[in-house]
C-alpha cells in the first residue's frame, strides 16, 4: 500500500493499489500528449478561476462565486478516465469539473456573466452549469442534493443495460446531510454503477471538518458502513487520482456496484469570493500551498523530462489566450431576451 | 361505462403505463409483494416483476432523487411517496431539483417524473399523517399538481400526465380510494388545467378540489332540498389553475365559496378567492367566502378530528349565511 491510496477493505490491496503519482512507473502507461493535456487542463482551470475573480470585482459576475483553485488535480485526474457516454454530476464548486469534462470555456464564462450564450442559457449561473452534449448533468447547489440524482442516472443505465456509469462529486460537507446516507444505502443495495467521490478539502463553508465530522481524516472508512468499498487518494496528485480512477471506473463498469473515493485536498481560496478564509491557520495554508497540485505536477514533468520548458510556456500561452477569449466572448454576448423569461419552465408543447 | 373504484382507476392508469411504455417503472416503499400501503399496486410485482416494480428502503429523498436522475436520462419513473406527509423528507428533490432542472439547464434536460402520493385527513391517523400539502406544491413553477376527486378524473388525468415532459405530483385522497364511479370504456383523457362543473346550479358557486369536492356535492344536495341551487366546480389541477371556468360560474351565480380541508391561513383557497375577486369583482354580491380546516394539528380522537375538517353541514351553513347577506 502506498501513501497515495488507502482502501477500507483489508486483504486485497493489490486489486486497487495506486502507485505514488510522481513516480516513473506511469510513464509507460500514458502518452506524452496525455501528460501534457493534464497539465493544460489544470492550468486552464486555475487561470479561468483567476479570471472569474477579476470579473467578479468588475461586476460582470454576480451572486455567489466558488472557485476550484487548489483542487484541479481531482477533476482532471478523475474525469479523464470516463467515457463520453458516462455521466458527471457535481456540486456548486463546478467550474473545474465542467472544464475537465470539455465544456466550452466560453460557454461557462458566458454563463457566469448571465448571458444567453452560456452553457445554461444564463438561467443557471456559477452553481448550476449544465451541458447535455457532454453528459455534464449539472452543478447542484443544495449540499448533498446531487447524490440521489446520480443514483437515478446510474439506475437508468442499469435499467437499460447500458455501459454507462455515473461519477458524482461531493465535498466533505455533504457527508453531514441525510441524502448522503440515503444515496449510499440505495446505491449499495441496488448495486448501482455510480462512483461517489468526496473532495475532502477540510472545510464545509467556513467550518472545519475537524469540528463537524468525526471521521474527517478518514472519510473513506465511512463507506464500509454501507458495504461499499472506500478508498483514499492524494487529491493533489493528478497521476495518483488518474491511476486510482482507472481501476475504479473499470470495476464499477463491470457491475460490481458503487465505490466511494475520498481525495484529500485543500481550497487555496475561501469558500466563496466573499470569504477571506481568515479562520484557517497560516501554517495550514502554507503547508497546502507547498503542495499546490499545479507546480508539483509541472515540476515533475520537467524533472522527468516529460516536457520541456518551451512546451510548458506554449501551453501557458495557449491557456492565457483561451481565458482572454472566454472573457471577451462573455462580455460581447447578449443577455437573454425579456420575452424569454418564461421559456423552459415547462416543456414548450406541454399544457 | 363501467363502475370502478378510485383505487382501481389509479391502478388501471399505472398498469396501462407499464404495459405500453417500457421506459416506465415504479419505485416506492412496500409497493412490491406487499402490494402498496393503500393496495393500489396489488398484484403488480407478480405481473411486471421486481425489475419494474422496485421496492425501496424508507428513504423518500433518494427515491424521488433517483426518479429525477432516471428521468433526466430519458426514462419515465413513477415514484410513490406513501403519504404526502412524508414528502417533506423529499422536498429538496421535488422543489429544488425536479421542478427546476429544465429551467436551470436552459431547456437541455427534462424531468418527466410522476410522483404519486396520498393526501388528506379523516382517517384517525393523527396529526403527522393527516395533512394536505398539495397547495404548497402548487406554488412551485415547474411542477404540475393534480388532485382528482373521482375515478373518472383520476384515470383521465393520469393518462394525460403520461404525455408530459415535466414533473407531476399526482395527489390521491386517503378517503377516496373506496369511492366508486362511472368510467368510460373509450381511451379518454382529461387535459390538465381544465376545471369541471360537477353540478350545475344558479345561486352560488362552490369551488373545491380532491375529496372536498365530494363534501361540496353532499352540501349541494342538502341545499337543493331548501330550494338553493349551488354550482359545484372541481379544480382538478391546482397547477395549472383554470380560474376561467370558476370566473364564468361566479359571473352567473354572483356568489362564491371556496372549500378545502387545510387550515385557512395560507390555504390554496386564498389564491382562488384572490383571483375570483380580481376577475369577477363587479359580479359578486358578497365577499368570497372560505370554508377550510381549523387552525389546529389534526387530532386523533374521531369526534375532535371531525371538528377540524369541514363537512357537508358546515359548507351548507356557510352557503346559507352567504346568501343571507
Amino acid at each position: 500500500m502506498t501513501s497515495s491510496a488507502r482502501s477500507s477493505h483489508q486483504g486485497k490491496p493489490g486489486a486497487h493499489r495506486a502507485a505514488a503519482g510522481t513516480s516513473h512507473e506511469k510513464a509507460g502507461v500514458l502518452t506524452k500528449g496525455q501528460f501534457l493535456e493534464f497539465y493544460r487542463q489544470m492550468h486552464l482551470i486555475r487561470e479561468f478561476e483567476r479570471e472569474c475573480e477579476r470579473q467578479y470585482t468588475r461586476g460582470n459576475i454576480r451572486g455567489f462565486l466558488h472557485v476550484y483553485s487548489g483542487e484541479e488535480a481531482i477533476a482532471v485526474g478523475a474525469i479523464s478516465t470516463l467515457l463520453p457516454q458516462d455521466y458527471v454530476v457535481t456540486h456548486y464548486r463546478d467550474h473545474g469539473h465542467a472544464l475537465a469534462r470539455g465544456v466550452n470555456s466560453k460557454a461557462i464564462m458566458a454563463e457566469l456573466f448571465g448571458k444567453v450564450t452560456g452553457c445554461s442559457k444564463g438561467r443557471g449561473g456559477s452553481m448550476h452549469l449544465f451541458d447535455a452534449e457532454k453528459n455534464f448533468m449539472g452543478g447542484y447547489a443544495i449540499v448533498g442534493g446531487q447524490l440521489p440524482v446520480a443514483a437515478g442516472l446510474a439506475l437508468a443505465s442499469k435499467y437499460r443495460g447500458e455501459d454507462r456509469i455515473a461519477l458524482c462529486f461531493m465535498g466533505d460537507g455533504a457527508l453531514n446531510e441525510g441524502e448522503f446516507h440515503e444515496a449510499m444505502n440505495l446505491a449499495a443495495i441496488w448495486k448501482l454503477p455510480v462512483i461517489y467521490f468526496c473532495e475532502n478539502n477540510l472545510y464545509g463553508m467556513g467550518a472545519s471538518a475537524a469540528n463537524n465530522l468525526v471521521m474527517y481524516q478518514e472519510i473513506y472508512k465511512m463507506a464500509a458502513a454501507y458495504g461499499i468499498e472506500g478508498i483514499q487518494v492524494d487529491g493533489n496528485d493528478v497521476l495518483a487520482v488518474r491511476e486510482l480512477m482507472e481501476q475504479v471506473t473499470q470495476r464499477v463498469r463491470q457491475g460490481q456496484g458503487p465505490i466511494f473515493v475520498e481525495a484529500k485536498t485543500y481550497r487555496l481560496r475561501g469558500h466563496s469570493i466573499a470569504d477571506p478564509a481568515n479562520y484557517r491557520p497560516t501554517d495550514e495554508v502554507a503547508y497546502w500551498q507547498s503542495r499546490d497540485p499545479i507546480p508539483m505536477y509541472r515540476g515533475w514533468l520537467l524533472a522527468e523530462g516529460m516536457a520541456s520548458q518551451e512546451e510548458i510556456d506554449e501551453i501557458n500561452a495557449a491557456v492565457e489566450r483561451e481565458v482572454v477569449a472566454a472573457a471577451e466572448f462573455a462580455d460581447k454576448s447578449p443577455f437573454p431576451q425579456p420575452a424569454d423569461l418564461f421559456r423552459w419552465v415547462y416543456q414548450e408543447d406541454g399544457v | 361505462m363501467t363502475v370502478i373504484s378510485y383505487r382501481e382507476a389509479v391502478a388501471r392508469g399505472l398498469r396501462e403505463a407499464l404495459q405500453e411504455d417500457s421506459r416506465v417503472f415504479l419505485v416506492g416503499e412496500d409497493i412490491g409483494p406487499y402490494g402498496g400501503s393503500f393496495a393500489v399496486t396489488k398484484g403488480f410485482w407478480e405481473e411486471f416483476g421486481a425489475g419494474r416494480i422496485m421496492d425501496s428502503p424508507l428513504s423518500e429523498s433518494v427515491i424521488v432523487g433517483a426518479g429525477v436522475g432516471a428521468a433526466m436520462a430519458g426514462l419515465r419513473p413513477n415514484v410513490e411517496i406513501m403519504t404526502i406527509n412524508f414528502s417533506l423528507l423529499a422536498m429538496d428533490q421535488i422543489v429544488n431539483h425536479a421542478a427546476k432542472i429544465r429551467y436551470m439547464s436552459g431547456g437541455q434536460f427534462s424531468v418527466p417524473l410522476m410522483i404519486r402520493t396520498v393526501t388528506g385527513g379523516g382517517a384517525s391517523v393523527g396529526a403527522t399523517h393527516s395533512q394536505s400539502f398539495e397547495g404548497w406544491y402548487a406554488s412551485v413553477p415547474g411542477l404540475y399538481v393534480v388532485v382528482p376527486s373521482t375515478p373518472r378524473d383520476a384515470l383521465g388525468l393520469f393518462r394525460s400526465c403520461r404525455d408530459l415532459g415535466d414533473p407531476v405530483l399526482f395527489v390521491e385522497h386517503i378517503l377516496l380510494y373506496g369511492s366508486r364511479g362511472e368510467v368510460p370504456e373509450t381511451p379518454y383523457k382529461i387535459p390538465l388545467g381544465q376545471a369541471e362543473v360537477k353540478r350545475l346550479g344558479r345561486d352560488v358557486t362552490i369551488i373545491s378540489y380532491s375529496r372536498s369536492v365530494q363534501v361540496s356535492l353532499a352540501a349541494a344536495e342538502l341545499l337543493a332540498n331548501e330550494g338553493i341551487q349551488p354550482e359545484v366546480v372541481d379544480l382538478r389541477t391546482l397547477r395549472p389553475l383554470d380560474i376561467e371556468t370558476v370566473v364564468q360560474s361566479v359571473k352567473k351565480t354572483h356568489h362564491a365559496v371556496v372549500v378545502e380541508e387545510v387550515p385557512k391561513q395560507g390555504g390554496f383557497g386564498a389564491e382562488v378567492a384572490a383571483q375570483v375577486q380580481r376577475e369577477a369583482f363587479e359580479y359578486l354580491n358578497a365577499p368570497v367566502e372560505r370554508v377550510a380546516g381549523e387552525e389546529v394539528p389534526i387530532p386523533y380522537s374521531p369526534p375532535l378530528e371531525r371538528l377540524a375538517i369541514p363537512d357537508a353541514d358546515r359548507v351548507a351553513q356557510a352557503v346559507r349565511a352567504l346568501l343571507a347577506q
